[in-house]
């Protein structure tokens, strides 16, 4: 009777936004006279951190900064259509749309400048701390909130902007699945290191090591958020979580929390993970969206640990401790499997 | 914790951005560590109502009769809901996007299909007296076959389900009983390979476990117009949902919703505000109807459970040259969402891989259990757990490193998919050796130079398989030939080099006859064959 340890891994990708697209997003931006920027939306931030990303991509387009922006959601009377917060649709659809917007109100913010600096509104630039300036003669500058007062009380302007994103509906061939489902992709390759006690059939996971190729990263700390969490749901759905647990029978099933089994943090293991960004070519600033594949991963990267530690495979979910005492059962007992090198 | 790699895919990035990347703290996240950030139930209201639901014992019964008098003669009982008080009782969630047809009621009428599923809701002045009036409706049922496995629920014979889709599954494209998706032809290639790994998998179905169980409050506002306080995912979907149910116009409708205690899909159903803005309207007054744990655990739909049987076809140097996926998707008594994960699926089919010989038949099945819906990588989460098990089987036959094996088969930039598009952006290959140099997995030399931006669709039929090596950055974007998007496959000959090595990457839609032969490690930076960059897909975002 003895510990085992085994590593495996797996690569995924995931598509961004609803599957066949056509899940429109609609985003407003308006100022108020003193240069502060509302983004009217109807989404929905689960904690995922909607309100965050699209803040700062308002911002970042708008050329001021993030604490002159302020997200109000999820309200059908001031915040115009959105498909919803689902299918990792959210930075990708929402961001977009506010992008558009932005830039529509940030177009209007330069000619009302241009207009009180007597210039061109081409020559002018923002420089991302609240004011707008004279490229190249800095000293010839105005404030946003000097521009927004004018052009609300003297020129008669609304700094305002309405955004769309739409990734038209794709049809989908009957007989040969032929479609075009989404436009950008995420990835991910993750390696789980484990523990499997060969008595008590219990595997511990003691390290993941993961990458995730994301586009790019809006946010890196709500990014570190999503894929650690998603890496405990993955670990929670590949060794404990089912209401069903004897599936397809359906008796047994957990009716409440302290049934219904999860991993606790004594369980929760360490996790270095890496973030590469390559663009997407039609993403916010080519961000896609991490929020769901980041579970993905972890179900086959702990399954082929399991394997590489006591060299049997589980292949109905979850892994629990009774289907590794019976495979081990089966097969006379834990080995390793023979390494490729 | 967590690192960027910045030097990866550097040059198609422009990194001089000011907010953008920046760790900016929350907005409300004062409010969050305070608890004052507002969830729906935060919501107050004087001589607020509650309904409580009735729910079917049994997972197939014909209901005889319903005799609900003590209930509604019980102390605190303001009204009863019966399903003929319903404007618009056939719904499915998908008919907002034509997709679908109605098939599951807000309250039964003759038949329960699924154990839970509701009958009559009861409105009191509290929670207490409405569970007390429920227990107080006495209901006969005669039990009916049931059926709980997905291909016990497709043989013949097997009790019907769902009467809208008689056979148990849905129905594509008013003709076929799955989705389809074809490319190559999988079954001539399978027949020939020196390898074939042929297995089942089964994902078991998920709760959600939100901490914020689903619910809502509707409170009548002047003007014929109902407040809905809501947790729901999908503000529009739901306000819409609840419309079509209740036969209004969607701006007597104002939805509210905000901080929500978590959803990963389970909150887009509209489980609960149809029937609220339906007690309200009746009543005259403000409802709440939220979930117990105990309901949500049992009756808040679940992602289903999915059986996947993979077999691929593998030749000994280690290249997949065909891949079939038969699986079932246990979308419970009614549809919800689940037929539109099934295309997703089909869509992911066969994976971030390079197969030419794809075959895919996904069925969306109906059973005599609480309906399933969305989750958290719905459509992929079930399939990628079978396919990259799959893939680890696959490594172990050929005798070849796990990682190596995923990377020889990665997509890369100018591929062609199974559901015939191309592949751009691609960045499999990246991840895979960041990681496993992370995680001090050693990797041969070919494979660390490897890249998804080189070996690619046309780059491949060139015979370029062997320019590796990553190009470098200042290198000038080439116009390689495109490959025809919808030209079919044609299997072609997979030579097998000695195992020294690195195997060719044979190209999926490649004109027949190819003979080219393994050709030698050349050096970075050669011209032998076109280079594939981003670029040649068209914008590039700079």
């Amino acid at each position: 009777m003895a510990k085992h340890r085994g590593r495996g891994v797996a690569t995924i990708n995931y598509p961004i936004g609803m599957n066949l697209g056509g899940d429109p997003s609609q985003a407003l931006v308006h100022s108020n006279p003193s240069g502060k920027f509302t983004v009217a939306l109807s989404s929905i931030d689960l904690g995922q951190g909607m309100k965050s990303v699209t803040r700062q991509i308002c911002a970042e387009t708008l050329g001021v900064p993030v604490e002159d922006v302020y997200v109000d959601t999820a309200d059908s009377d001031t915040g115009p259509h959105c498909m919803g917060s689902f299918a990792s649709r959210g930075t990708h659809r929402v961001g977009n749309a506010v992008m558009v917007a932005a830039r529509e109100a940030r177009a209007v913010m330069m000619e009302a400048a241009a207009e009180e600096l007597e210039v061109d509104p081409a020559d002018l630039e923002t420089d991302g701390r609240g004011s707008i300036q004279v490229k190249g003669a800095q000293h010839r500058s105005i404030s946003v909130r000097d521009v927004a007062i004018a052009a609300q009380f003297r020129q008669g302007k609304t700094i305002s902007g309405r955004g769309i994103f739409l990734v038209p509906l794709s049809d989908v061939d009957p007989e040969t699945g032929e479609m075009s489902p989404a436009t950008c992709y995420a990835h991910a390759c993750l390696i789980a290191e484990v523990e499997v006690d060969d008595e008590t059939g219990e595997v511990a996971v003691l390290k993941m090591t993961s990458a995730y190729e994301i586009g790019r990263a809006i946010n890196p700390k709500l990014v570190e958020q999503q894929l650690v969490g998603g890496s405990w749901m993955g670990m929670s759905h590949a060794l404990y979580e089912t209401p069903e647990p004897y599936y397809p029978d359906t008796r047994n099933g957990p009716r409440d929390f302290n049934e219904y089994l999860m991993p606790g943090p004594g369980d929760i293991c360490p996790h270095d993970i890496l973030v590469l960004e390559r663009p997407a070519p039609d993403g916010p600033f080519g961000a896609k969206g991490p929020g769901e594949m980041c579970a993905n991963p972890v179900l086959p990267a702990v399954a082929n640990a399991v394997f590489n530690a006591v060299g049997v495979r589980v292949n109905d979910l979850p892994i629990t401790p009774e289907k590794i005492l019976r495979a081990l059962k089966a097969r006379g007992g834990a080995a390793a499997p023979a390494r490729a090198r | 914790m967590l690192e960027f790699r910045k030097d990866i895919f550097a040059d198609e990035r422009d990194d001089n951005l000011k907010e953008v990347g920046q760790p900016t703290q929350r907005q409300d996240m004062l409010g969050h560590v305070t608890g004052t950030s507002p969830y729906y139930d935060d919501h107050r209201f004087a001589n607020l109502l509650h309904l409580k639901i009735l729910r079917s014992p049994h997972a197939h019964a014909r209901i005889r009769s319903i005799d609900d008098s003590a209930a509604a003669r019980a102390p605190g009982v303001k009204r009863i809901i019966r399903a003929a008080d319903v404007p618009v009782n056939l719904n499915t969630l998908l008919s907002l996007i034509q997709f679908g047809k109605d098939d599951e009621p807000s309250l039964a009428t003759d038949i329960v299909r699924y154990k839970g599923e509701p009958i009559l809701g009861i409105v009191a002045t509290s929670e207490r007296a409405a569970l007390e009036a429920v227990a107080l409706v006495r209901v006969s049922y005669d039990q009916l076959p049931a059926v709980f496995d997905v291909e016990e629920a497709l043989k013949p014979g097997a009790p019907s389900v769902n009467p809208t889709y008689p056979k148990n599954t849905f129905e594509y494209y008013n003709k076929y009983d799955h989705q389809k998706l074809r490319y190559g032809d999988a079954d001539a290639a399978i027949a020939q390979p020196d390898i074939v790994i042929d297995e089942r998998y089964q994902m078991s179905p998920i709760e959600h476990a939100p901490t914020e169980t689903n619910g809502s409050i509707t409170v009548p506002d002047t003007n014929g117009r109902y407040i809905v306080y809501t947790s729901t995912q999908a503000l529009f979907f739901s306000l819409d949902t609840s419309a079509k149910i209740n036969a209004i116009q969607s701006n007597q409708l104002h939805f509210i919703g905000g901080t929500v205690g978590g959803g990963f899909g389970g909150k887009v159903d509209t489980l609960t505000e149809p029937l609220c803005i339906l007690a309200a309207r009746l009543i005259g007054a403000p409802v709440r109807y939220r979930f117990s744990r105990h309901e949500e655990m049992q009756f808040g739909s679940p992602r289903g459970g999915e059986r996947i049987y993979v077999k691929d076809g593998v030749m000994k140097n280690g290249r997949i040259i065909a891949r079939k996926v038969r699986a079932y998707f246990d979308s419970g008594a009614y549809t919800r969402l689940s037929s539109y994960a099934v295309v997703k699926c089909a869509a992911h089919i066969p994976g971030p891989y390079t197969i030419p010989n794809v075959h895919g038949d996904i069925f969306c099945v109906f059973t005599n259990r609480t309906p399933a819906t969305a989750m958290r990588g719905f459509g992929v989460t079930a399939l990628d757990f079978a396919l990259e098990c799959q893939m680890d089987r696959g490594a172990t036959a050929v005798g070849m490193d796990p990682i190596e094996y995923r990377i020889l088969n990665a997509y890369r930039d100018g591929d062609m998919k199974a559901h015939r598009r191309e592949a751009k952006n691609c960045a499999l290959i990246e991840c895979a050796q960041v990681a496993a140099e992370k995680a001090n997995w050693p990797l041969r030399d070919e494979f660390r130079k490897m890249s998804s931006r080189q070996g690619g669709g046309a780059a491949a039929h060139a015979g370029a398989a062997a320019d590796r090596s990553r190009a470098p950055a200042s290198a000038a974007p080439v116009r390689a030939p495109a490959t025809t998007p919808t030209s079919t496959p044609q299997r072609v000959a997979y030579e097998r080099p000695a195992p020294s090595a690195p195997p060719p990457r044979p190209a999926p839609p490649a004109p027949p006859p190819r003979n080219a032969p393994p050709p030698p490690a050349a050096p970075a930076g050669s011209t032998h064959g076109a280079p594939r960059f981003s670029s040649v897909f068209g914008t590039r975002r700079r």
